[in-house]
């Protein structure tokens, strides 16, 4: 299979101009809100989460992945009517994971990168139910093939996402 | 101890944005109010986005406003005259809906009952959303500059769509729409035929339920759910859904599911409901306006006969002021031979009154009119219809005996629905039909003075 146990200085790292790490999470999250009104079935896609993955995993830092996933999350929930962190919490855990993997696992691959995308689109629905649910006190439904398939479809899409962050990655 | 804090300064980072972040999300749940504030970087969030979705929805207006209103102009005659014909059929149906409606307000002053108007809209185009199905919301052009508010009502001609949450000073052309479907939006609402009343709410999985509604009632699916005004924001009697399935929720109360009228999922333009009146009902006096009067502006004007040199030079002054007057009210003598063929419950009797046909007109002979019965104090005055002999010579007219009279005109797409002996359209043009100069029939019945010689034969 495509993830390959490496060592840390066998792996990569990248970097991403300052442009990029601006313009490329603030994209995301405008297509976010711009699309679904439009397109209905653009809800069951986050291109945020997309984005803090792949930000996450070429950078391999989880200091760096963590702050971003954050910073990212919080843009999200200030544009819906919830309690803003929920985004928040759910991405600085998911930056956090998948930079902290990305240094153990060689995630340059589609297969990879198809695998990692859905296991973090669960674990940060995961996340977001637990404290959704637990804190904020919302009505919260659960349902695994929904969240499965969504992780699917988010995986499908995010193999190409990750193409297009490559075009802009630069190594260090 | 450094080593420690070295080796897991990652974790430790982590816990510490995690623990900010759980004590921000504690301190804004325990402060929730409507009252609060709107957060700085919610008005950073929108600030940065709203912008460039605004400049895509109007690129994409613009361009789509080009070709349709300049390029793509195909059927738009057709289009037109079709639409005519219905406006047409709707000013009919609008003066009897006056009528009810006065009634209910007789009715309702005399029972001293308020009634809410809708007054004052703002047409706004939706230019994004919240990005998450579980935050049903969206982002309209439309915000504090321009007069809208928290809570106000935001519909379309479906039925609601939901409220204004926040309408920001500093975003005054932005502002955000709570959905009907969203989990934390409630709206009263009433079942329009057993006027059972609930709690509308959204779910989280995006549908609309009716609560509160007890158990051992019965919901046939398929019945219009209206808002009850009972919420304070939205003015009773709105459509907001079709009930599509009932199931026993919790306790002693029916989970009634609702399929909204407005298309939530698709929704491009709305209105705001920026002003609702509320009065005290009284009984409209002003509105004299009636079926008969309606279907007499649809009748063919009698354009005057162009004289001939000879008549012109030896034109008898008051011959000449007699087709003056007919052809300064054509439409009264025309809605009275219109009148004569209706027949009350029927449409095609008041749908032979429209000679919608271009040529179609009615020409008065100048000469051999005389006293024009238009000159008549009863047939000019149309409120001689309140006089019962002239009221009931056209009934019995329309009863028959002037059936045979009917109009050879283009036959009329026009259906009038007149079923009721006693609605407007047809009670009110068989009093005018008195009123006015009839043709031949009526003549016999309700005119017995001598009649205009007008030739109702299209040219």
């Amino acid at each position: 299979m495509a993830i390959t146990y490496t060592s840390g200085e066998q792996v990569e790292v990248y970097r991403f101009s300052l442009p990029a790490t601006i313009l490329i999470p603030l994209t995301a999250v405008f297509l976010q809100a711009w699309l679904p009104p439009r397109f209905p079935f653009f809800t069951i896609f986050d291109l945020p989460l997309l984005v803090t993955i792949g930000f996450a995993t070429a950078r391999r830092n989880p200091m760096a992945g963590l702050i971003t996933g954050g910073l990212i999350g919080i843009l999200q929930d200030a544009l819906t009517s919830q309690p803003i962190g929920l985004f928040g919490i759910s991405k600085t855990v998911v930056g956090f994971g998948a930079s902290s993997l990305g240094i153990k696992l060689d995630v340059e691959n589609a297969g990879a990168r198809f695998l990692l995308t859905i296991f973090f689109y669960v674990v940060h629905e995961v996340v977001y139910f637990v404290v959704a649910r637990g804190l904020v006190g919302l009505r919260m439904a659960w349902s695994w093939p929904h969240e499965l398939i969504s992780g699917i479809a988010n995986a499908i899409l995010g193999v190409f996402v990750f193409m297009l962050l490559d075009r802009v990655k630069q190594r260090t | 101890m450094e080593s420690v804090l070295g080796r897991y300064r990652n974790l430790i980072v982590l816990v510490g944005v995690l623990f900010a972040q759980v004590l921000g999300l504690a301190v804004q749940v325990k402060r929730t109010t409507d009252s609060e504030p709107t957060r700085l970087i919610r008005l950073w969030a929108v600030g940065m986005v709203t912008p460039l979705e605004k400049a895509l929805v109007w690129s994409k207006t613009s361009t789509a406003n080009l070709w349709h209103n300049y390029f793509y102009l195909r059927g738009v005659r057709a289009e037109n005259r079709s639409l005519k014909a219905q406006i047409e059929q709707m000013r009919l149906e609008q003066v009897r809906m006056i009528q009810d409606a006065d009634q209910a307000r007789r009715l309702q002053a005399l029972l001293g009952f308020k009634e809410q108007f809708i007054s004052q809209t703002t047409a706004a185009q939706v230019i994004g959303g919240s990005g998450s199905d579980l935050s049903r919301l969206i982002y309209i052009d439309k915000g504090y500059g321009d007069g809208v508010r928290p809570d106000m009502a935001v519909i379309t001609g479906d039925g609601i769509v939901g409220k204004v949450l926040r309408a920001d000073r500093a975003d005054r052309h932005v502002a955000q729409v709570l959905l009907i479907n969203d989990q934390t939006s409630g709206v009263g609402a009433i079942l329009e035929k057993s006027r059972l009343q609930g709690i509308l709410r959204g779910t989280p999985s995006g549908e609309v339920v009716l609560e509160k509604v007890m158990s051992d009632e019965t919901v046939p699916v398929g019945e219009l759910v209206l808002t009850s005004g009972g919420d304070g924001i939205f003015p009773k009697g709105l459509p907001v859904g079709r009930v599509t399935k009932v199931t026993p929720g919790s306790e002693l109360f029916l989970n009634i599911h609702v399929h909204p009228a407005a298309d939530l999922g698709k929704l491009e333009e709305v209105l705001v409901v920026t002003k609702i009146d509320e009065r005290q009902a009284e009984p409209d006096q002003t509105n004299a306006q009636r079926a008969a009067d309606i279907l007499a502006e649809r009748l063919p004007t009698v354009p005057p006969k162009p004289e001939t040199p000879a008549k012109s030079a030896t034109a008898d002054p008051a011959v000449t002021k007699t087709a003056a007057t007919t052809d300064s009210k054509p439409n009264t003598s025309a809605a009275a031979a219109g009148t004569t063929t209706a027949s009350p419950g029927t449409a095609a009797g008041v749908a032979t009154k429209k000679p919608s046909a271009p040529g179609v007109s009615v020409t008065p002979k100048p000469v051999a009119s005389g006293p024009s019965a238009l000159a008549n104090p009863v047939s000019s005055n149309p409120v001689s219809e309140s006089k019962p002999k002239t009221a009931s010579a056209p009934v019995s007219a329309v009863n028959g005996t002037s059936t045979p009279q009917k109009t050879p005109t283009a036959p009329s797409t026009t259906s009038v629905k007149s079923s009721a002996p006693g609605s407007v359209e047809s009670s009110a043009p068989a009093s005018n039909a008195a009123a006015k100069a009839p043709p031949k029939p009526i003549k016999a019945a309700a005119q017995p003075q001598p009649q205009p010689a007008v030739d109702d034969t299209p040219h």
